[in-house]
């Protein structure tokens, strides 16, 4: 949308200028950690990026190697903490088809409800983000304030309010209080009112209108080729979301909608986050309605042993697609190898196509709007 | 981005945003004033002072403790069950010899300063000897308070 | 001889006394040449402190004000340990701030690095002594205070652009080219908003622009060229926001895009004479605002004499700041709201939008007196 008058009147620029090179990183407020960015700059607008990863690299899934499958859960929480919960499930999950233990549909509820709750509290951040890295700070405060009350519902049923560590083959750790329902339900309540403060905040500002409509567009052959996944996927025109595509948990007994975008830019990376909340939300009334009052939380508890084999998960995060790989070469309780794709580092590797010919305020955008998360990146 | 349109889409659009901007900004701050004017809306606390009506929830997972009764008894047998499942070797659990010759705890040594107070520790023990206590203040000053002996008295065995 | 500096009623005040006093001198050294000469300093000094007072004295109290109001708008409670309500933080602030080391980073010019605060803190006290506080509270009443005002401003963008260009590095380099073009050409309409108020007031000198706003509310400039008049407020606010280098128009700091801009490699007191120059300018700019628009130390007075007695009896001084203190706030609110334009759309606002309906402006406005008379 940022128009510029037609080519006849516009003024043809014969400049002489040297290009230079700035080191974005890893120290730098809006890289969303230790990542650190190399650009190529012709004054302010950016020829090449090459982005540096590694400097929280914990060799996470060398670790794996020798630990048991338990304490992995344990590390998952590590990878993208913004999503701890979601991770817990998809390790989980991976670890259940090889034990081939199934969960009470209570245990699924659960499970999905805390999902969904997470995915609001992921995006909530990504609001506070987007807006924080736009240059208005009360954005940052308002996301957050959201997200504290969800941690607090995640405190009291998992015991911690980011590194959860809370589902186990066959269920979770805990049933969940009696509160739990009422206490989601008035978070609802008070989200909806809160969510429309938020986007009458933002979502219609002119200066955010300008500084995301038709910046960073990834288009949808791009976003395929580079692997991108969740709403960045979603927001160039691909309806893919592996809840629908290849359903887990209950996700196929529950009604909600896909938001798709077609334009690839950072506005639709925005408008799609918040629409995946009210998409959440929706999911989260409809649990309350049908969570079953009676019945098993978890299967019988099993030592968690896998059998000789490969096993492999994919969910839904809040990010985008978070895929877990087990191959355990012996039955026991520790895995050969464990793989993780994580949504985030796509979503990087695709930067370089998205930032060029723009300016460096773009590039903080556009990273504000992919949502990584670098531990999830270097893990 | 640029898109190549005519002079008259482009005055168009020009005063369309003159019109519409302003409108949007003034919205924009109206929810700010909105919150201004609320002080109840205010959801900070100030920590030190609402100290005595913190209560953090049941499962918290602060520190790990031992259960013990008001002799000091607890019910560990030094099967070493926490010590493998701690993915991070943050507990040590030391056996001796009662006088009877069984083994039995000696000490059960917690070193808090790596734990993750991830609580696969409390999971995997048979006979609910341990808890995680919802200590939240748990910061300190000096590095040695963080090796911490839990139990008080050797196990029963 | 001319002697300039205080009027009233210090001014006369001094020099009664300085004669009366000198007269114990002895009697070789007693002559009016003398006496006016120390009247002059005594003067001078007075009007020095009298202006690094208000300026220096309000910074604390508007970052105060800044942090409790940013804190409300974002549901917080901001500074509430050290005093009442935390009103003695930003004083332990600044003691802290001035006894931080103060270092340059390698491979800087030390020389311009440290000139550079300096120089920017020239321009707001400047400026400061021009604004009449009330009827006979005015520094230097000169003449040509407007452009004096236009001329003076400029001395900021001078200030950042050699702390940026000293600084050596690409960071700063970049916040002070983007604060020099952004500067530069919002300076224009700055001074075009400033032009139609001296088209109305028919006088450059701030005070007679302050005395010719007096009677009711409806006098002032705001009200009194019905819309044109709000127009031109809300043109003044932008554009001296943007002169301010304050949010939404801080894209020469920019924090998430350049990690600070120009005093990135700042700290201790040079970083904390940025600091307040930038509080100080908010409040001249805040003074100027008033003076310009809002009648400047007039009472708001309505038209019903049972009031405007109540009212006029407030002395001009205290409605004055407390009109400041409302502009003030007023910028803080949009600070704390809105996000920052990226720096092309910035320069696309001023010369597309912000210059050609301040023309517009300008024209309407000379339109109207001629038709009103």
């Amino acid at each position: 949308m940022s128009a510029t008058l037609p080519p006849g009147f516009r003024i043809q620029r014969e400049t002489n200028t040297e290009e230079f090179f700035i080191n974005m990183g890893p120290q730098h407020p809006s890289t969303h950690g230790a990542l650190r960015l190399a650009l190529r700059m012709d004054g302010e607008t950016i020829v090449e990026l090459v982005p540096h990863f590694g400097y929280i690299h914990r060799g996470m899934e060398k670790q794996a190697e020798s630990m048991s499958y338990l304490q992995y859960i344990a590390m998952s929480d590590r990878q993208d903490y913004l999503t701890a919960i979601q991770n817990n499930l998809g390790v989980v999950i991976a670890l259940e088809k090889g034990m081939n233990v199934g969960v009470p549909e209570k245990g699924e509820y659960i499970r999905v409800m805390l999902q969904e709750l997470g995915r609001i509290a992921s995006h909530l951040v990504f609001y506070g983000c987007f807006g924080g890295d736009l240059g208005g700070q009360t954005c940052l405060l308002f996301g957050f304030k959201e997200r504290e009350m969800i941690h607090d519902i995640l405190e009291e049923v998992t015991g911690s309010r980011l590194t959860t560590n809370f589902f186990r083959p066959g269920g979770s750790r805990y049933d969940v209080p009696d509160t739990f329902l009422p206490r989601v339900k008035a978070f609802l309540d008070h989200l909806e009112g809160a969510m429309r403060d938020y986007e009458r905040f933002l979502s219609k500002n002119i200066i955010v209108l300008e500084r995301s409509v038709g910046i960073g567009i990834l288009s949808k052959e791009d976003a395929i080729a580079y692997g991108c996944s969740g709403p960045v996927l979603r927001a160039s025109g691909v309806e893919f979301d592996v809840r629908r595509a290849n359903p887990y948990s209950i996700y196929d007994q529950l009604d909600f909608d896909i938001p798709v975008f077609h334009n690839g830019d950072c506005y639709d990376r925005y408008k799609i986050r918040i629409a995946e909340i009210h998409e959440s939300m929706k999911i989260l009334r409809q649990c309350i309605d049908k969570f079953p009052k009676e019945g098993a939380w978890r299967s019988k508890e099993k030592p968690v042993r896998l059998p000789v084999g490969r096993y492999y998960s994919e969910i839904e995060t809040a990010k985008g697609l978070y895929a877990t790989y087990v191959v355990a070469a012996t039955t026991g309780e520790k895995p050969y190898r464990i793989h993780t794709r994580g949504p985030s580092f796509p979503h990087i590797a695709a930067l370089n196509k998205m930032v060029q010919g723009h300016k460096i305020s773009d590039l903080v955008t556009i990273m504000a709007t992919l949502d990584p998360v670098i531990p999830e990146i270097d893990r | 981005m640029q898109e190549n349109i005519t002079l008259v889409q482009y005055f168009k659009r020009y005063l369309k945003r003159c019109i519409t901007g302003p409108w949007s900004l003034i919205c924009g701050l109206s929810v700010s004033l909105k919150y201004f004017l609320s002080p109840w809306k205010i959801v900070t606390e100030q920590y030190p002072e609402n100290k005595k009506t913190l209560r953090m929830h049941e499962r918290y997972r602060g520190r790990l403790e031992m259960v013990e009764d008001e002799e000091g008894n607890n019910h560990c047998t030094a099967c070493g069950m926490c010590e493998r499942a701690c993915p991070n070797a943050s507990i040590n659990v030391l056996p001796t010899k009662n006088i009877a010759g069984k083994k039995v705890l000696g000490r059960y040594v917690y070193h808090f300063a790596s734990c993750t107070q991830c609580g696969l520790c409390v999971e995997a023990c048979p006979f609910g000897a341990i808890v995680m206590s919802p200590a939240f203040e748990v910061a300190t000053t000096e590095p040695s308070s963080l090796e911490m002996i839990l139990n008080k008295k050797e196990g029963q065995g | 001889m001319y002697v300039p500096s205080v009027t009233h009623p210090i001014g006369d005040f001094v020099r009664e006394w300085v004669p009366k006093l000198s007269a114990y001198l002895p009697e070789q050294l007693q002559s009016q040449t003398l006496d006016s000469i120390v009247a002059f300093l005594v003067n001078a000094v007075i009007c020095i402190i009298a202006v690094c007072a208000v300026n220096i004295g309000s910074a604390p109290i508007l970052i105060y004000m800044e942090r409790k109001v940013c804190a409300h708008v974002q549901c917080r409670l901001g500074p509430m340990r050290l005093g009442w309500h935390g009103t003695l933080q930003t004083i332990a602030d600044v003691i802290k701030m001035l006894f931080k080391e103060v270092y340059a980073p390698s491979g800087a010019d030390k020389l311009m690095f440290y000139l550079a605060p300096l120089i920017v803190l020239i321009a707001p006290f400047m400026v400061a002594a021009l604004i009449p506080f009330d009827k006979n509270l005015v520094v230097s009443d000169v003449s040509m205070g407007i452009p004096l005002i236009i001329a003076v401003n400029g001395f900021g963008v001078l200030g950042i652009l050699l702390g940026g260009w000293s600084s050596n590095n690409k960071y700063s380099l970049l916040g002070a080219l983007r604060s020099g073009a952004q500067m530069i050409s919002y300076e224009i309409s700055f001074a075009m908003i400033l032009l139609f108020v001296v088209m109305i007031s028919g006088s450059t000198n701030l005070m007679t622009i302050t005395q010719s706003q007096a009677g009711t509310i409806a006098d002032w400039f705001i009200f009194k060229i019905p819309v044109l008049g709000f127009i031109g407020f809300i043109l003044f606010f932008i554009s001296s926001t943007a002169e301010m280098n304050r949010a939404p128009f801080d894209i020469a700091e920019a924090e998430q895009e350049l990690t600070g801009g120009y005093h990135t490699e700042y700290n201790g007191t040079p970083f904390a004479m940025f600091y307040l120059a930038e509080y100080i300018a908010l409040v001249t700019n805040s003074a100027l605002a008033t003076t310009c628009f809002l009648g400047g130390f007039h009472a708001p007075c309505i038209g019903v004499a049972a009031v405007d007695n109540y009212l006029t009896m407030v002395p001009g001084v205290v409605w004055f700041f407390a009109k400041v203190f409302f502009m003030i706030w007023c910028y803080m609110m949009v600070r704390w709201t809105f996000v920052r334009p990226r720096v092309d759309q910035l320069m696309d606002f001023e010369w597309k939008f912000l210059l050609p309906v301040n023309l517009l402006l300008l024209g309407a406005g000379a339109a109207y007196i001629v038709i009103s008379g």
